[in-house]
């Protein structure tokens, strides 16, 4: 009897949790499997750029100039004469932190606001959105060169005046979501076992809540990279010497027609970072509905 | 000649899995001017055989493998189409279970109405008119020059199922199929709706496939019963003949899953619940009157007794119950709990009592988080509570899943992976997981099928007993609350009108409202 149980409880013990069955499931999808590894890839290399990139980003050869892939320039070099490769290197680093930093700001603050918004409702979830909706009217060139102008600039405030826009939609993402999964039975099931409202929220309202927030997600990722393109090309964001893949791409695409391959190549990593996230949140999300796949 | 001749219908459904006979060789047929009742559970393939005929079901993955259907003399399983675009709505109209989800939202029901009469027929707007208002008018919809140009959510359920009516008669069919057409309706309107299909067959002269999970519905107006399961009829013949003299062991089961006699009461002397004045109110913003869904509503619940609350949709009865449990706020009165005041806790102590008092939901798709599995849905009370720790959480839950009958190795599955009595079995077991001593049950079993709501009301019946309940058991149905409960207290727009045993109410109701209550109960004859 008692070793019956204790072997029921092992099976019992295993992967009932959703995130242990998400990952099971999520192992099934190549698609998913392969993005998954790209990006993380992207991010050892990032990571180590300091150390393994050929050349340093800011030794420029003005007699070279542009040329196209070499032997020792395997993606060529840009008009300044500088290693392409090193910098879609150095680039990444400040891309993929941008992206990853910044949207995980959004997330952080966008799921917690809008889910306290929803689920306690009432004047609460009035001033909260109100606020939302104040900063959604704040010009948002004008917020961040305000931020630029008082404190100078620096990259993590980069990081935080993107994130403190991107959480804006996030936050009614959630907040919508949160609406109508609250006036469902299981939560006031919930409420009757006498859980906490912070205990509801975290166990039962965001998990039912991922699927749209994650789809969101793998949008905001190549938003805010963009972004941070669009503002360093305004003189508000990165500088050079130092780069970004979007300010490369932007260099590249005023020089298109003579040097192809500065628009291509970084072109080109900024691409495989996308798909890679697509098909990964893609596989995410199927992964964390149960009901979509058997097994 | 009968209107429909079905013989030999087999209809399959082809997946990953293999090929699932739905329906497995069915014969029957629909003489003009009778009602044929199919009756059976969720998955017998009783609305599929239907749905097939019309070729409503998707195909692949479903494949229709034989058979023939004379409509009139016409084989429809063999039409094409185009040609079965022609017959639907026009020579066979449906009417589906949830009239809601049927009507198009955005869409006037005038317009709705006119629709089908404006494809199917030559007919100009101004006649298409005339014509829809002296339908509604026939359907019973109440001014219909008025109610034309509303919104389907301007009408109570009943209504909207008389303009689902209305509209699948428009063009005056020969032929019309309901799909559990009561199902999703209270009992007054039920017995109203169902009294309103027999005038309108009798009227008009057609034939009726009525398919129900419920033989008690149809027991007043089919003449004719088909029991189905598992794709095959099991038995079929005149209403007398099915009712008085049914041979099949499955046809009895059904039979004997219609709720029996009155209980007898049992007495229990002392008072764990008293409720003192109770009134919720729901605000309708600053200025308007608020909605008085409970109102000054005193009662008490003995300790182990069953307590039916029984009303319509509105009556408050829903309300009460969550009331009791601080569910919703309460607007003024008292709810004393052995001795505590409920309505004046808050925080620690309130989540104290909440371990004293759980609930059992209506829908058991609804009341389970779909993304957890059993084992965490019955961990979660268990470790809440400090009932089990970490350690010895595993046999906890799986005692409970014994106690509600649950096989053990569902425990790692999801809801969406279990039939409807299983999830209420999962539900069951939430609640007691606490051990409580009161639980309120609302509507625990109306959306389920007749006979797993034999086997729900008797796990709970049995489960009280064992874990010591008192429960107050919410629900239309008189039928099946008075063959439970000890004492009935019935409820009419959120004030207590009458309260009596079962036997007191069904012998000698004193209120004109239990009286209309007690006429709906469908297939009141079998009762007695």
């Amino acid at each position: 009897m008692t070793s019956e149980i204790i072997s029921d409880i092992t099976e019992a013990e295993q992967g009932t949790s959703l995130w242990k069955d998400a990952w099971l499931r999520l192992r099934k999808n190549h698609l998913a499997i392969v993005g998954l590894v790209l990006l993380v890839a992207l991010i050892i290399i990032a990571l180590l750029t300091p150390w393994i990139a050929p050349y340093s980003y800011e030794t420029q050869n003005l007699e070279l100039g542009a040329t196209p892939p070499s032997a020792q320039h395997w993606l060529g070099t840009d008009i300044f004469g500088r290693d392409l490769m090193t910098q879609i290197m150095y680039g990444g680093r400040v891309s993929l932190a941008v992206g990853f930093v910044a949207t995980s700001v959004a997330l952080l603050i966008g799921v917690t606001w809008g889910a306290i918004a929803g689920y306690v409702g009432g004047r609460v979830d009035a001033v909260m959105m109100r606020l939302v909706d104040i900063m959604y009217a704040l010009p948002f060139m004008i917020f961040i060169v305000l931020l630029m102008v008082v404190f100078g600039r620096n990259m993590l405030l980069l990081f935080l005046a993107i994130g403190a826009v991107e959480w804006l939609t996030m936050a009614r993402i959630m907040r919508s979501q949160v609406q109508s999964l609250r006036q469902q039975e299981f939560v006031e099931a919930a409420i009757s076992l006498g859980l906490s409202p912070g205990k509801i929220i975290v166990r039962h309202l965001i998990p039912n809540a991922l699927g749209p927030i994650i789809v969101y997600t793998t949008l905001t990722i190549p938003a805010v990279m963009l972004l941070e393109a669009f503002l360093s090309f305004l003189g508000l964001g990165i500088q050079p010497p130092k780069t970004s893949w979007g300010l490369l791409i932007s260099y590249g695409a005023e020089t298109m027609e003579e040097f192809p391959w500065l628009l291509i190549f970084p072109g080109l990593a900024l691409s495989i970072t996308l798909f890679s996230l697509n098909f990964l949140g893609d596989g995410l999300r199927d992964a964390l509905d149960v009901r979509r796949s058997k097994d | 000649m009968a209107l429909l001749e079905v013989n030999n219908l087999e209809v399959s459904f082809v997946t990953r899995m293999g090929t699932n006979k739905a329906v497995d060789g069915i014969s029957f047929s629909v003489e003009t001017g009778k009602i044929t009742a199919i009756i059976g559970e969720s998955g017998s393939g009783k609305s599929v055989a239907c749905y097939s005929l019309l070729g409503l079901i998707p195909q692949p993955p479903g494949r229709v493998d034989g058979g023939t259907a004379l409509f009139e003399g016409k084989d429809l399983l063999q039409a094409s189409e185009s040609e079965l675009r022609k017959i639907r709505g026009r020579d066979v109209a449906m009417i589906f279970q949830d009239p809601m989800t049927c009507l198009n939202p955005f869409m006037t029901i005038g317009k709705q109405l006119m629709e089908p009469l404006l494809f199917h027929r030559d007919v100009t707007k101004a006649e298409a008119k005339a014509r829809a208002l002296q339908l509604l008018e026939e359907v019973g919809i109440r001014d219909p020059a008025n109610t034309f140009d509303n919104y389907p959510h301007e009408f109570s359920g009943g209504m909207r199922q008389r303009v689902m009516i209305a509209m699948a008669l428009i063009n005056e069919p020969k032929l019309l199929i309901a799909d559990e057409p009561t199902t999703a309706l209270d009992v007054t309107i039920q017995a109203q709706i169902l009294q309103l299909i027999a005038d309108l067959q009798k009227n008009r002269d057609i034939g009726v496939i009525f398919i129900s999970h419920d033989l008690a519905v149809v027991a007043d107006i089919a003449d004719q019963i088909v029991v189905m399961q598992q794709g095959k009829i099991v038995e079929a013949g005149d209403s007398d003949h099915i009712f008085h003299h049914a041979e099949h062991p499955y046809t009895q089961k059904l039979l004997a899953a219609i709720p029996g006699d009155s209980k007898q009461p049992e007495a229990h002397p002392e008072t764990l619940i008293e409720v003192r004045n109770l009134c919720t109110w729901f605000g309708q913003g600053k200025d308007a009157e608020p909605v008085k869904a409970v109102d000054d509503v005193s009662f008490d619940i003995r300790r182990g007794e069953i307590l039916g609350l029984v009303g319509e949709s509105g009556s408050g009865k829903s309300t009460i119950g969550r009331s009791i449990l601080r569910l919703v706020p309460v607007t003024s009165g008292h709810v004393n709990f052995d001795g505590t005041d409920l309505t004046q806790l808050e925080g620690g102590a309130l989540k104290q009592m909440r371990r004293r008092m759980q609930m059992i939901f209506q829908d058991p798709f609804a009341s389970l988080n779909p993304r957890m599995t059993v084992f965490d849905t019955l961990a979660e009370p268990l470790l809440l509570h400090g009932i089990e720790n970490r350690k010895t959480v595993a046999s906890g839950v799986l005692k409970l899943m014994d106690d509600v009958g649950l096989a053990r190795n569902f425990v790692r599955k999801y809801p969406h992976e279990f039939s409807g009595g299983q999830r209420q079995r999962i539900a069951i077991g939430r609640a007691l997981a606490t051990r409580p001593e009161f639980v309120v049950a609302d509507e625990p079993v109306s959306a389920l099928d007749v006979t797993i709501q034999a086997q729900i009301l008797d796990l709970m019946l049995d489960l009280g007993k064992e874990y010591g309940l008192t429960m107050l058991f919410v629900s239309h149905d008189l039928a099946v609350v008075r063959h439970l409960a000890d004492r009935i207290l019935v409820l009419y727009k959120g004030k207590v009108v009458e309260q009596g045993t079962g036997g007191e109410l069904f012998e000698h109701p004193k209120e004109e409202y239990t009286r209309a209550l007690l006429q709906s109960i469908p297939g009141r004859s079998l009762l007695d």
